[in-house]
């Protein structure tokens, strides 16, 4: 089949040059993946482009990059299923990382990223004759996670990290979900507190885009929002992310729908003046344009069920 | 076309304009909306409350599903976020019949069962798979032909996308950029459309949220873009009312009118700039009706 490669180029030898798209027309067999033709370019065609793979297995996690805009590994994904119906695909670096040559990225800030969240077992008490031993039953949640082999397609599309450098990141927050969560790990509690921090786990968007880039389905969004509810768990319940979620449960929960009005001072705190005094001039505008939720919030009809119900739920999940 | 109609919080809430707008356009599409919340169904949760109580989450949403059924009409909503939780529940409940069981035994106690038919959909899907692209021409009375227009979805209607079935119904991928042709407007393409507008960390970093608001409509107002229009009304409540923060913080003037969809489908189909409650926005959209000879 005949395709057109659109290469985003970089050389930093070329001082001054900014990036540019470069195109390539090759012949590939119908099963090519967009590996193949950049390893083609480069051997046949172009000598000068730069990438990073390994084992074309989807197993090392080195060809992480995007294409057609969004972070994907080159071994695993087949020109057939990303070309467009003029054979024309783009690829790029990987994002927020900084970029070597061409589609190399230095991955220095993913590895300090999970270097941070002290990515080993730390188990208490004297050290057994052979295996920290855990059951099945308490692992096989965390089979998912450890499938992570940190490519960083997650990192390179978080809509946090391309804005704020200093949030941990979704690979970082998943390994660090893999300790937390671990019978065997006794540091659970100061993994939580930390983890709760300014650019911890209540910096996440819950944009979703970790969760449709990652190749091995670890779902990282879905382990951040796990060590969300485990901080809670554990009374990590006095920032601002889990007062929120606190405020939003408790309005929904009662009168079956949200108080916008309430939602935001009840996160902050009714005595939280300067918070309070920086939302104001947004609430003032809003006002004057008759842009604000109703003063008197109203429940929905027939709220005496909803409360009903979720005390059942509530009893059952107490083992009630 | 009959629909279970699930307006959602925030369009009765932060975004009052939104709810007019809507039942004015689906009125004149010949829609006949069945109001579920005034039925007692309850918020979606949003993902927040699901961050702390996913199965409470599902129940409620699956009560919303019942009640659907139980009219046996088809669940249409204005809401991108509420679109995508309600998908990711109602994918639970249907992959896993032991869960629906467990789930419909909080839900007998009012009488009510979720038998895994319901399949919740945005106006903007109902557009596309309902009405089509050629009958929403016909009701084009102000064609939008000036208007150069970006498209900003909000996350949950674009991921993920398989909770969405984008496989099914691979034209929900570029819905918005669909409608907004048939209305004649330039589509303004733009890498941010599909990124998240900043609202759920609000509260807890509020410059990363503020710097998404600039980094979105700064992209939207170099590429040529009169407008942006989104599905979300939580996008448009920080696209808009934090872009005054977001001119502060990027330091550019930016005033990039934000649109509800609703309210882009009613100027085009001829109501006014009043009936569709533009003058509420934070930043004006004067510039918008003066691209289509419309008087504000």
């Amino acid at each position: 089949m005949q395709v057109v490669v659109s290469v985003r180029r970089y050389n930093p030898e070329d001082r001054g040059t900014p990036s540019y798209w470069q195109e390539y027309g090759l012949e590939v067999e119908e099963n090519a993946s967009v590996l193949d033709s950049l390893i083609k370019i480069r051997e046949e065609v172009d000598g000068s482009l730069a990438l990073r793979c390994s084992c074309r297995s989807a197993i090392c996690g080195s060809c992480a990059m995007r294409i057609n805009g969004h972070a994907k590994l080159a071994c695993n994904t087949k020109l057939s299923d990303v070309a467009g119906e003029d054979g024309k695909v783009t690829v790029e670096p990987a994002g927020v990382m900084p970029v070597v040559k061409d589609l190399v990225v230095d991955q220095t800030m993913f590895w300090d990223k999970v270097r941070q969240v002290s990515p080993w077992l730390q188990p208490e008490g004297p050290e057994p004759e052979a295996e920290y031993l855990a059951p099945n039953s308490d692992m096989t949640h965390l089979a998912g996670v450890m499938a992570c082999i940190m490519c960083g397609a997650c990192v390179s599309d978080c809509t946090v990290l391309e804005m704020d450098e200093n949030f941990i990141g979704p690979a970082a927050l998943a390994k660090a979900y893999r300790f937390a969560a671990d019978p065997r790990d006794a540091e659970d509690r100061s993994r939580l507190a930390t983890l709760s921090e300014y650019s911890g786990i209540w910096d996440c968007t819950r944009c979703f885009e970790c969760v449709e880039v990652c190749p091995k389905g670890v779902a990282p969004m879905d382990r951040i929002m796990s060590l969300r509810d485990r901080a809670m768990e554990r009374g990590y319940d006095k920032t601002y992310g889990a007062r929120h979620t606190d405020a939003f449960e408790e309005s929904v929960t009662h009168s079956g729908r949200l108080d916008e009005l309430r939602l935001p001072i009840k996160t902050f705190g009714f005595f939280n003046l300067p918070a309070l005094m920086n939302m104001a001039p947004v609430g003032l505008r809003a006002l004057l344009r008759g842009k604000m939720p109703p003063i008197f919030h109203r429940s929905v009809p027939g709220v005496k069920k909803v409360r009903q119900l979720v005390k059942s739920v509530k009893a059952q999940q107490r083992g009630e | 076309m009959k629909y279970a109609f699930f307006p959602g919080c925030v369009s009765r809430g932060g975004c009052p304009e939104l709810y007019p707008a809507t039942l004015k356009v689906c009125h004149r599409l010949g829609f006949e909306l069945d109001e579920l919340q005034e039925r007692g169904a309850t918020c979606t949760g949003a993902g927040v409350l699901q961050e702390k109580n996913q199965f409470l989450g599902d129940v409620f949403n699956a009560r919303t599903f019942a009640m659907a059924e139980q009219l046996g009409l088809p669940l249409m909503n204005i809401c991108s976020t509420c679109q995508g939780v309600m998908s990711q529940a109602n994918k639970r409940l249907k992959d896993d019949p032991d869960y629906l069981a467990k789930v419909n035994g909080h839900l007998a106690q009012e009488g009510l069962e979720y038998r895994g038919t319901a399949q919740p959909r945005h106006l903007l899907w109902t557009l596309i798979e309902d009405v089509g692209m050629e009958k929403l021409k016909t009701y084009v009375i102000q064609p939008l032909t000036n208007l150069r227009v970006a498209p900003f979805y909000g996350c949950y209607i674009v991921r993920p996308t398989d909770a969405l079935e984008f496989k099914l119904y691979p034209e929900r991928e570029d819905s918005l950029e669909r409608v907004m042709a048939a209305l004649g407007a330039q589509v303004v393409d733009f890498p941010g459309k599909t990124r998240c507008c900043g609202f759920p960390i609000l509260t807890i970093n509020e410059k990363n949220s503020v710097s998404m608001v600039a980094r979105h409509t700064t992209d939207a107002k170099d590429l040529g873009a009169d407008a942006m229009v989104t599905p979300c009304p939580l996008c448009h409540l920080n696209l808009d009312g934090y872009q005054p923060k977001a001119m502060q913080q990027s330091q550019r003037d930016i005033n990039m009118p934000i649109i509800h969809l609703p309210q882009l489908l009613g100027l085009a189909m001829g109501f006014s700039p009043k009936e569709m409650g533009l003058s509420r926005h934070i930043v004006s959209a004067k510039r918008v009706l003066s691209k289509i000879r419309v008087p504000a």
